[in-house]
């Protein structure tokens, strides 16, 4: 298996933190970079990108196959000027997270399925209240206490639309410890560039396989800061979204004694209890990430110039995929895989393109069907074929290429 | 009462511009939320370096009104929301203004962890003794044989003890007045501010809808009598005794007021004596 050649070929051909064109992108700190080459695990990794991002404010609660992040994050964070606070629960988390944001920090929580339904309620506060924000969860077998030593991609739908209400979330899912690093600093690109929280969808296998990580210089890491008002008090209204969708954001303390609810508001942050406001905001919320899918929407192609079948998976199930591709390609079989690294919003434009000229889309992901559901609505009646897993253990390549061959045949 | 609403000193504090406000007639939460406003002018703290953080209910809506960066949060988390915004901007002062559903029921965990940090936050609780924005629910602070809307033959629970509970979980400074003592409630306050560490101050407020209704206690006015009449100020009082129940003898007063460090001086004098030169310090990153 070879995530650096799934990674070589990054089909939107540029580089994450160089997607928001007009916005002037800043270096990291170098306080907080571990530049070099390691050996570490996913889950430490996402750590360190976390505070190569800039985090400052980390909350969590420890579960298991997640608990690694944090730990690494509370030695760490007294070195560089972050500060960790273990919480009594998920919920305590996963709003204390919320309340550093608007202090002015960047701030994560970390957890797995059981802590995840927790946080479901202030993932909704967070969308409502546009407050950027990262949610880790690695991934472990479910539903309930499930498997929690072992890996599981269940919580998939859940990340999308787990909260209550009509919302739109923006989601990641790295497959090797190396885009645990990498794509966190997108994470928190993204959830900066939209102010939006973003769900980044580990798994067991993932956070516990070690492999090598290099971590740039500082200098060669890209952020994109708080998008922080210009405009003065009397002149600035906190959610109004002039232009793109997005408003910008003051931190309290600053004098614009602003009011952030999460009821239903007007572009002054009043509560707006009426049909007409919750059509506007509800909107703008929803139409902030579905309008801008082509700049957050993010695969890696591997053998697709002239693939008939289209392997789809992510995570870790996105490496046997590939193991299997390559199987079939010795085989003689035209098979290529396209691997989501940004999972929602959906690729759904590049998978409508695929299914015109594939004969066959194969999902393969360790749940027993979520995203082949979105992939099947996109193939536009294209043949889509899913191989399921209730988690536990990662799919076998045998398993998969045995697939492949049905389908061309 | 003459007032004119030009020199109400209330005014300047509040955002006038979304008046009338949500509550009843009688309701004592407008009367603690003058308090807070005479609480903020007397100790001079500078506004713009004030917020307010509430929860869900009819005490929740306070944040909505005060002209001061104010945060209507999730139902029971105005407390850990309050905490993550006081550990990333340690210039705040941060005041949890919220009801004792909020923060005791479905709050009461983050309560006594808070509590039991230090964290320097203020937590003014509004107890009406039901859920006053779900239509008068029983709570945990109902007085036994109450009855509530969930508790129509008399509520049958203990409740909470809220000043015996703030203080056993470590609070540094615990009061409990009723709406009557404005004068002791703008004074605690005061002192709340001043106090480094966590803070409560339990009001009870008269729910003339709801709570003064259904048990026949007459109105907002009645009760402020009753108040008046039964409230017995016992400073320094040891919380397990404080009298409280649907008729008889209130115990107010301020009861604990005492020193030991917040959770923010413990962590940095932590970290300084471990990773001595190595410490950052934080808000740097
Ligand atoms: S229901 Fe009770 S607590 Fe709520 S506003 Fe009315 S009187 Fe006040």
């Amino acid at each position: 298996m070879d995530s650096a050649a799934v990674q070589a070929h990054d089909a939107s051909g540029h580089d994450q933190a160089g997607r928001a064109g007009e916005f002037n992108l800043v270096s990291a700190n170098p306080k907080s970079v571990l530049t070099g080459a390691h050996f570490m695990d996913g889950d430490h990794a996402a750590c360190e990108g976390a505070l190569a991002a800039g985090a400052n404010f980390a909350a969590g609660y420890p579960i298991t196959p997640s608990t690694e992040v944090v730990e690494r994050f509370a030695a760490r964070a007294p070195l560089v000027g972050a500060t960790f606070l273990q919480m009594e629960d998920e919920l305590a988390s996963s709003i204390a997270i919320l309340g550093a944001a608007w202090g002015g920090a960047k701030s994560f929580t970390v957890t797995s399925g059981p802590g995840f339904s927790l946080m479901m309620e202030h993932i909704g506060l967070a969308a409502m209240t546009e407050t950027p924000c990262v949610f880790v969860n690695v991934q472990r077998g479910g539903p309930s206490t499930g498997l929690p030593t072992l890996p599981g991609q269940g919580d998939m739908m859940q990340a999308r639309w787990g909260s209550h209400g009509d919302y739109e979330i923006i989601a990641l899912s790295p497959n090797s410890p190396q885009e645990c690093f990498d794509l966190m600093i997108e994470a928190f690109n993204l959830s900066e560039r939209f102010r939006t929280p973003v769900m980044f969808m580990m798994d067991e296998s993932v956070g516990h396989m070690t492999e090598k990580v290099v971590i740039p210089p500082a200098d060669q890491i890209k952020i994109f800061p708080r998008r922080f008002t210009a405009l003065p008090p009397n002149e600035y209204l906190p959610f109004d979204a002039n232009g793109d969708g997005v408003p910008e954001m003051v931190k309290a303390g600053d004098g614009y004694r602003i009011h952030v609810t999460g009821l239903t508001h007007d572009e002054r942050g009043y509560p707006a209890l009426n049909w007409r406001s919750q059509q506007k905001l509800v909107s703008r919320l929803v139409g902030k990430i579905r309008g801008h899918a082509d700049e957050i929407t993010h695969c890696n192609e591997y053998l697709m110039e002239d693939a008939e079948v289209v392997l789809i998976a992510y995570g870790i199930t996105s490496r046997v995929a590939l193991a299997a591709v390559q199987k079939a390609r010795q085989e003689g079989i035209r098979a290529g895989l396209l691997r989501p690294v940004v999972v929602w919003p959906f690729p759904e434009k590049r998978i409508r393109e695929l299914a015109s000229k594939a004969k066959a889309f194969v999902v393969v992901e360790m749940n027993l069907g979520q995203m082949v559901n979105e992939v099947e609505r996109c193939a536009a009646g294209t043949k889509t074929v899913l191989i399921p897993h209730a988690g536990g253990n990662v799919h076998a390549p045998e398993e998969i290429l045995q697939v492949i061959r049905e389908v061309t045949q | 009462m003459s007032v004119s609403p030009a020199i109400n000193p209330v005014e300047p504090f509040l955002r006038t511009e979304r008046m009338p406000h949500i509550w009843c007639p009688g309701c004592g939460i407008g009367t603690t939320v003058n308090c807070f406003s005479r609480a903020l002018v007397d100790s001079k703290l500078p506004l713009d370096k004030v917020a307010v953080v509430s929860g869900i209910g009819c005490t929740g809506r306070v944040a909505g009104y005060v002209k001061l960066d104010s945060f209507h949060t999730t139902h029971g988390r105005a407390i850990p929301f309050a905490t993550g915004l006081k550990l990333a901007n340690p210039s705040l002062n941060v005041v949890v203004y919220s009801g004792d559903g909020d923060l005791i029921a479905i709050g009461g965990n983050h309560f006594i962890h808070a509590a039991r940090r230090n964290v320097d936050i203020k937590v003014i609780c509004v107890n009406n003794f039901i859920y006053g924005m779900t239509g008068g629910q029983v709570a945990p602070t109902t007085p036994l044989g109450a009855t509530a809307t969930t508790s129509p033959y008399g509520c049958f629970e203990a409740p909470f003890n809220l000043p015996f509970l703030a203080e056993s979980s470590g609070a540094v400074y615990v009061a409990r007045w009723t709406a009557y003592h404005v004068r002791h409630i703008a004074h605690s306050m005061v002192e709340a501010f001043k106090k480094k560490g966590f803070a409560f101050i339990e009001i009870l407020a008269p729910c003339p809808t709801l709570y003064q209704r259904r048990n026949k206690l007459g109105d907002g006015l009645e009760t402020m009598r009753y108040y008046k009449q039964h409230s017995v100020i016992k400073n320094g009082a040891s919380t397990r005794e404080l009298k409280l129940d649907l008729k008889g003898e209130i115990t107010v007063g301020k009861f604990v007021d005492i020193e030991r460090p917040t959770l923010q001086d413990a962590m940095d004098q932590r970290y300084r004596e471990v990773l001595k030169e190595s410490y950052c310090g934080r808000g740097g990153a």
